[in-house]
């Protein structure tokens, strides 16, 4: 069997495992709690960078619509900023202060996110977007997906899956307790996560990860066991070999993921959707999974109309964002695995410079990215796209997403950045210094 | 009937001599369960009465039957059933109230005309939605299941995705296109697909001139359509790529620009000329890798599996892709005669291609219903299944199409799989949405009653055996036992709802992904 990151690991062992964990529900129910968050974590954060890079956890979170950046981190130091926004700025006033001098701070609501800031777990990367900006959101989220302007071809993340053959070739088993390589939490799979050889998994909710077949007829249940947790007959690297190891995976996977998210939270999560997939996230991360990226989104920033300044819909949303960010590290932290797991958050694109007739804002270009958790280099780095030299009535970008990717790929992934890129982005600086 | 369920039950076929792989099936050896294969290969299933009629029919003309099968029930989809104009190109008015505004920097009439153009995309949007559903539909229904088939072969060998083209009425017209050469001929559908907007919209040509052309179709015409990476040159592409300048189009039509194609003289696989796009066409057509491409991708698509590294290709698939390939030039690049061959090899019959192949998430969903018979359900549910299992129609992830085989499987898919035939089963969404359940109940009555018309009456013994190689091709002990577990705590009453149970476990089973 072809193993990821090479760690002797047989298939009885697995198999043993395997039949372990499924069992563990009636024998022990505290069994996961009792070994995988049990396990000598990292508690502090130098401990884990000094440690195995496999240890490490990416979370991308996916803001979609389009989230103004200017009024998320608001230019209060720009008179054109004021002079375009007369209807939604930020008073100056309000703004929470992240750089005097450049004269830059948070949008009110972004509160708890400034607290990540002030503790060292944030880092802003201004102006971040790419060339020929384009303003449809279907495109331009393809194109942050793949990493490539035509937005065509496989997303970037799934090509880091392929190319850490962490696909079918090893089976999701290659990593020994049976966890998929990256988790989409959601409907369907975003393109990012889309590879050649890796197809995402992907599910809204744990309580379908799961057949569904027993909720008809419970009696079921337990043939449909028998038939779905066993070896497989044939001799061979055979079709049917395959999926029976496969079979066999998502009964384990299931039962991990189920029990992982039925944890109680070590924290209050508010109660919006992207907290509700933070959790369960963090429940997984919690568990010992062996999940190396985990995929999350928040939608509604298509703020065309009634967009709101200090209150209103797009401080809602941002107030849901930083709140569930905060939810997040608190909980990673009280875990102790806060060192081991980065989020990266974005947009499609950002909005106009001028707001619209109708108090919102229509499609525009590059905005602000985040970084958070204690490994990363805090602070605001990059320049601001020039408010008075702009390019159509839009913001001029000034850093290209892909050097962001490239940054963690190369730094926090330890992965190969150049040919998952499939081009050559000098890899932004994302750690802080150790 | 019952003298072929003797014959065929359980045999096994001694080791297959190699040499004898091209060689037609006998007529004999062709029963019930070599019915279901070529049923499923070569369409999407079939219930017992339909996999019998075609056992019936021998060999022969069981594949000359799905060859050519006309059925005047189904007719070409009306000309417009689909709404051709909602992103046409501005007209002359509007493109001068344009150039208008935007030289008076008049920014309502511009903002006026980008919210047009949004609600355009919004619509065109939702008939993508309509032509998929239309898709799909056709697929479950169809009396010929080949045709459909060979159009998703096309679709996923001349992969274009709506993501990029933004246009449904082309992606429409370009699945009509794979439909009208479904089982025509293969360089016919290579020439028109240098002219088909979707494809040229998809792969830039539309933006390749004289002096600064577009190579991304020049490549992926050789790379990914016809003769497959390594067999030709980067000058190849940089020729051909002068060769298809000017190749566009105009709202739905093809045009040729003459200003903007390259008249200058060109080389291209040796030879020299002022060679047009078809004339690069023709010389790939010439090049033998073009045949031996193709016949691979034939065989990986109704056949099996072929790794990679061609010395680890099974002795008889080499026989069979060597002789089909001949056949494939004999008559110029003609799909029927290929498939004919194909479909009646012993090779295709033997124990190393039968029930080895894992489904298509489209031949899950569409064989689920047709060889169950169950009700068809929500089209846009069962369409986001597909999504989720990775076979987005419409939507193929890139240029090269769906990698197929097992990159279809990983532990979500699986639930997926096994919770969208539930589904179609119990209407019970795989995504819960319970209050969008579907009320409608599966009547198993049918198909136990197709399976008594074809075998005559039998014990449970007899009935599980015959229930598993209907749905699974093989009758596994442990699955025969655990069907048998669930009549028997019925008290053995074999009614609607014992089967309905019998067919969620096996769908269940890994062994349904295969067929």
């Amino acid at each position: 069997m072809d193993l990821h990151h090479s760690k002797a690991f047989t298939r009885r062992a697995f198999l043993e495992r395997g039949v372990m964990l499924a069992s563990a529900t009636v024998v022990a129910p505290g069994f996961v709690q009792g070994t995988a968050l049990g396990l000598p974590s990292p508690s502090a954060f130098l401990a884990s960078l000094a440690g195995v890079p496999e240890d490490r956890v990416l979370v991308v979170v996916q803001l979609s619509g389009g989230n103004d950046g200017l009024n998320t981190v608001v230019p209060y130091g720009a008179d054109e900023y004021y002079r375009a926004r007369r209807g939604i700025g930020i008073a100056r006033g309000n703004v929470l202060e992240l750089d005097g001098r450049q004269g830059l701070g948070l949008h009110p609501a972004l509160a708890p996110m400034k607290e990540l800031y002030d503790a060292g777990l944030c880092s802003v990367f201004q102006g971040v977007g790419y060339p020929n900006p384009n303003r449809s959101h279907f495109k331009s989220m393809d194109i942050w997906h793949t990493a490539d302007t035509s937005g065509t071809g496989e997303g970037w993340i799934g090509r880091y899956l392929d190319s850490e053959c962490v696909g079918f070739g090893a089976g999701e088993s290659g990593s020994a307790q049976g966890a998929p390589p990256a988790i989409n939490i959601g409907r369907t799979a975003p393109l990012a996560m889309q590879g050649r050889k890796v197809n995402p998994v992907s599910f809204e909710n744990a309580s379908v990860f799961r057949w569904l077949g027993e909720d008809h007829d419970r009696e079921l249940k337990g043939e449909y066991d028998r038939l779905n947790r066993r070896e497989s007959a044939s001799v061979g690297d055979t079709n049917e070999a395959f999926l029976t190891k496969t079979a066999l995976d998502a009964q384990v996977s299931s039962d991990l993921i189920r029990r992982a998210v039925a944890a109680e939270p070590l924290v209050r999560y508010p109660g919006n959707e992207l907290a509700r997939q933070l959790s369960l996230i963090a429940q997984m991360i919690r568990a010992g999974l062996k999940t190396r990226v985990y995929y999350a989104s928040l939608g509604g920033f298509d703020t065309h109309a009634g967009q709101g300044g200090a209150n209103g819909r797009h401080a809602q949303l941002l107030g849901q964002f930083a709140s569930s960010m905060k939810a997040f590290y608190d909980d990673l932290k009280a875990q102790g695995n806060d060192g081991r797991v980065m989020t990266l958050s974005f947009s499609e694109f950002g909005r106009r410079v001028s707001q619209n007739a109708s108090n919102g804002t229509d499609h525009g270009t590059a905005a602000p990215m985040f970084l958070f958790g204690p490994m990363v280099r805090p602070g605001v780095h990059g320049t601001h796209p020039p408010m008075s030299d702009l390019d159509g009535g839009d913001l001029k970008h000034t850093l290209d997403f892909r050097h962001v990717y490239a940054g963690v790929l190369d730094s926090w992934m330890r992965a190969d950045a150049s040919s998952i890129l499939q081009g050559r982005y000098r890899p932004a600086l994302v750690l802080r210094k150790s | 009937m019952a003298t072929q369920e003797r014959a065929t039950l359980g045999e096994r076929q001694v080791r297959e001599d190699p040499r004898r792989a091209l060689v037609p099936i006998d007529a004999a050896r062709f029963g019930y369960d070599q019915a279901r294969h070529l049923l499923w290969r070569a369409g999407f299933g079939g219930t017992p009465a339909q996999i019998s009629a075609i056992a019936a029919l021998g060999p022969e003309r069981a594949v000359d039957f799905l060859l050519e099968s006309p059925d005047a029930r189904e007719q070409p989809p009306a000309a417009d059933l689909f709404d051709r104009d909602i992103m046409r190109p501005y007209t002359a008015e509007e493109r001068r109230m344009a150039v208008q505004a935007r030289s008076a920097r008049d920014e309502d009439t511009l903002a006026q005309l980008r919210a047009m153009r949004q609600q355009a995309q919004v619509r065109d949007r939702r008939q993508m939605r309509e032509i998929q559903r239309w898709w799909l539909t056709r697929m479950i229904e169809t009396p010929r299941p080949l045709e459909e088939k060979m159009v998703l072969f096309w679709h996923g060998h001349f992969a274009t995705s709506y993501r990029t083209i933004e246009d449904s009425y082309h992606m429409y017209l370009q699945n009509q296109r794979f439909r009208t050469h479904a089982l025509g001929n293969y360089g016919t559908l290579l020439r028109e697909i240098i002219r088909d907007p979707a494809m040229l919209a998809y792969l830039d040509n539309n933006d390749s001139r004289k002096g600064r052309p577009n190579e991304n179709l020049a490549r992926e015409l050789m790379e990914l359509f016809s003769m497959g990476v390594g067999t030709y040159s980067e000058s190849d592409i940089k020729e051909g790529a002068r060769a298809l300048t000017g190749y566009t189009f105009v709202d739905d039509e093809f045009v040729f620009n003459r200003e903007n194609h390259d008249t200058g003289p060109k080389r291209l696989f040796g030879k020299s000329g002022a060679f047009t796009g078809d004339d690069f066409v023709e010389g790939i057509l010439a090049q033998r890798a073009t045949s031996t491409f193709m016949t691979r991708k034939l065989y990986a698509f109704f056949v099996g599996d072929l790794p990679e590294d061609a010395r680890e290709v099974s002795p008889a698939a080499r026989v069979v892709l060597e002789g089909v390939r001949t056949t494939f030039t004999r008559n110029r690049f003609a799909i029927k005669p290929v498939l004919r061959q194909l479909f009646l090899c012993q090779h295709f019959y033997s124990d190393e291609v039968r029930g080895q192949r894992i489904k298509s998430p489209v031949d899950l969903v569409v064989g689920g219903i047709r060889e169950l018979r169950t009700p068809v359900r929500d089209t846009s549910a069962l369409l986001d299944a597909l999504s989720l299992m990775g076979q987005n129609i419409f939507y193929p992830p890139s240029v090269a199409g769906w990698a197929g085989g097992r990159s279809w499987i990983n532990t979500s898919t699986m639930f997926v799989r096994q919770n969208t035939l539930a589904f179609l089963l119990t209407g019970q969404r795989p995504d819960r949405r319970d209050a969008l359940a579907d009320r409608q109940p599966y009547d198993a009555r049918p198909l136990l009653d197709e399976l008594e018309a074809v075998f005559g009456p039998g014990t449970d013994e007899l009935v599980v055996e015959r229930v598993l190689r209907t749905t699974l091709g093989r009758v596994p002990t442990y699955a025969a036992s655990a069907l048998l577990d669930v009549l028997h705590a019925r008290g053995g009453k074999r009614d609607h709802a014992a089967m309905r149970d019998m067919l969620l476990l096996v769908t269940a089973m890994p062994e349904y992904q295969l067929c």
